[in-house]
């Protein structure tokens, strides 16, 4: 954590915001969401907090592109097209086995058929504590590693906008805050969504956070932790509004 | 090493029973010759047993080449194009419909008593099981890792051979065992139906000379070679992928 990474201009400045109007999702013959609006701010993170099964990830998938079945428009404010534009990351680390660290970093690269920045990598790893891992392949990895990892490869494709579900629920507490202070440092600038079911996560990495209840599916007013992410842990005006998603949470439950 | 030994150490028990057995059965060598007897056999007629041997070990190993060659081909075609697919696959399971043992008299009808005929019968019995494995190896690619492709704007040729293709290697290595264990019944059948070389062949004329501790010679000779190329084939594959063989106990 010595210096901040040189983003290329073009991701950083030019981050837009995201607004998805209209979505509508059947799942099962029931409709998970409809006519539902939501956006992201340019250049924020978003959190997006509620219980399981209520339909963040297929949100997260309708905006990357992924869900098939489904309605509603998704643009981005500059008026650009959005594909090219996001990275993903997931709860599971999706690192390919037989490639070492190094190599899935550099996946998007391999895939795209275009020469891999293989020292701009290495760098990243390092950055991330994995310099004596880099070439070591997933099996000798351990859970937070790999993740960290995973993350390095979201980072490597330098995309304006980064949608992240759950992307830390597999790790212990320890290794989830170090991700988290991670995570936010080297996502500054981006539009970000965090898809979480930890309350707390949420108000230590959002600007904004959205829970999200019900069939179809209804949207809280944002709740806008102060100062800037990653914040501390141990912050009590944090811990207090963790007290109040808890009990938003748990209200919905019953 | 010590487990080496061990797996050796099964050999006389074998053995012993074998030649109980040969005792059980009345002592009549022309029904079930003891070991004594078929060692006997194989140390009088060693350079013809190693000669048949060749030939048909010969015939394995090219089937073994060609139909697992031919195997991969298939399923990376239908794995690049869904219609083809479903053109091809009903076609694959009906040719395995037909059993080897019916097609070997048209096949050596077709293409004579020499090796070819035996080759084409290893290569069909070699055939489905690697272009079956391989193909459902193909499609069982994590659907997570082909929606990562895609938000990466992977090339499509890109998600079939640095994405699908590893991740189908150890399907294609599971097909490869199953081809290589049953790649000598469709040599060995093809020397029965008509031949004049090798250890079917052999086997065929020892038993028509009442040479039965012949017969069981080349019966065992075939049955060594056969266990060896497939430690063979097994350790090749497990170095192959060594990703795999990680998360593979390695004392089964």
């Amino acid at each position: 954590m010595t210096e901040p990474r040189a983003f290329s201009a073009s991701s950083r400045h030019a981050a837009p915001g995201v607004a998805v109007r209209g979505a509508r999702l059947i799942f099962e013959g029931a409709a998970l969401f409809d006519a539902l609006d939501f956006a992201l701010d340019a250049g924020r993170c978003t959190c997006l907090l509620g219980p399981s099964g209520v339909g963040k990830s297929s949100l997260v998938r309708l905006i990357a592109g992924l869900a098939t079945d489904s309605a509603g428009t998704v643009a981005a404010d500059d008026g650009k097209p959005m594909t090219g534009r996001i990275a993903m990351m997931a709860q599971q680390d999706l690192l390919l086995p037989w490639l070492s660290a190094l190599d899935n970093v550099v996946l998007g690269y391999r895939l795209r058929m275009s020469p891999p920045p293989r020292a701009e990598a290495q760098a990243l790893l390092e950055r991330l504590g994995l310099g004596a891992a880099t070439h070591l392949r997933p099996a000798a990895l351990s859970g937070g590693m790999r993740q960290r990892v995973a993350l390095a490869r979201t980072l490597m494709e330098d995309r304006p906008i980064v949608l992240m579900d759950e992307p830390f629920s597999g790790l212990d507490a320890i290794a989830r805050i170090r991700m988290q202070t991670m995570a936010a440092e080297e996502l500054r600038g981006r539009t970000v969504l965090l898809v979480t079911h930890d309350p707390l996560e949420a108000l230590r990495l959002g600007h904004r956070v959205f829970v999200m209840t019900d069939r179809p599916v209804r949207l809280s007013a944002p709740m806008t932790p102060p100062g800037e992410p990653p914040r501390d842990v141990d912050d009590p005006e944090l811990l207090r509004l963790q007290a109040e998603l808890l009990r938003r949470l748990a209200a919905e439950a019953n | 090493m010590r487990t080496a030994l061990a797996r050796l150490s099964v050999l006389p028990v074998v053995l012993a029973l074998w030649q109980f057995a040969a005792w059980a059965a009345g002592g009549h060598s022309y029904i079930l010759p003891g070991p004594l007897l078929v060692a006997e056999a194989w140390v009088s007629r060693w350079d013809i047993l190693l000669r048949q041997a060749g030939t048909t070990a010969f015939e394995i190993l090219a089937g073994l080449v060609l139909g697992a060659a031919l195997g991969m081909g298939s399923a990376l075609t239908m794995a690049a194009s869904p219609r083809l697919r479903r053109t091809m696959l009903p076609i694959l399971v009906a040719s395995q419909a037909v059993p080897v043992f019916a097609l070997a008299p048209v096949l050596v009808l077709w293409l004579g008593y020499g090796l070819a005929s035996k080759i084409a019968m290893a290569v069909i019995v070699i055939y489905f099981p690697v272009s079956a494995a391989f193909l459902d190896g193909l499609r069982r690619a994590d659907p997570g890792w082909i929606e990562l492709a895609s938000t990466m704007n992977a090339r499509p040729t890109a998600i079939l051979f640095r994405l699908r293709l590893p991740a189908a290697l150890p399907a294609l290595a599971s097909g490869l065992r199953v081809a290589t264990a049953v790649a000598p019944i469709g040599a060995v059948i093809g020397e029965w139906v008509g031949s004049s070389a090798g250890l079917g062949y052999t086997m065929l004329q020892a038993n028509a000379r009442m040479q039965i501790p012949l017969m069981f010679a080349a019966l065992l000779t075939l049955a060594v070679f056969a266990v060896a190329l497939y430690l063979v084939v097994d350790a090749l594959l497990r170095r192959l992928i060594p990703w795999q063989s990680e998360s593979l106990p390695t004392n089964d």
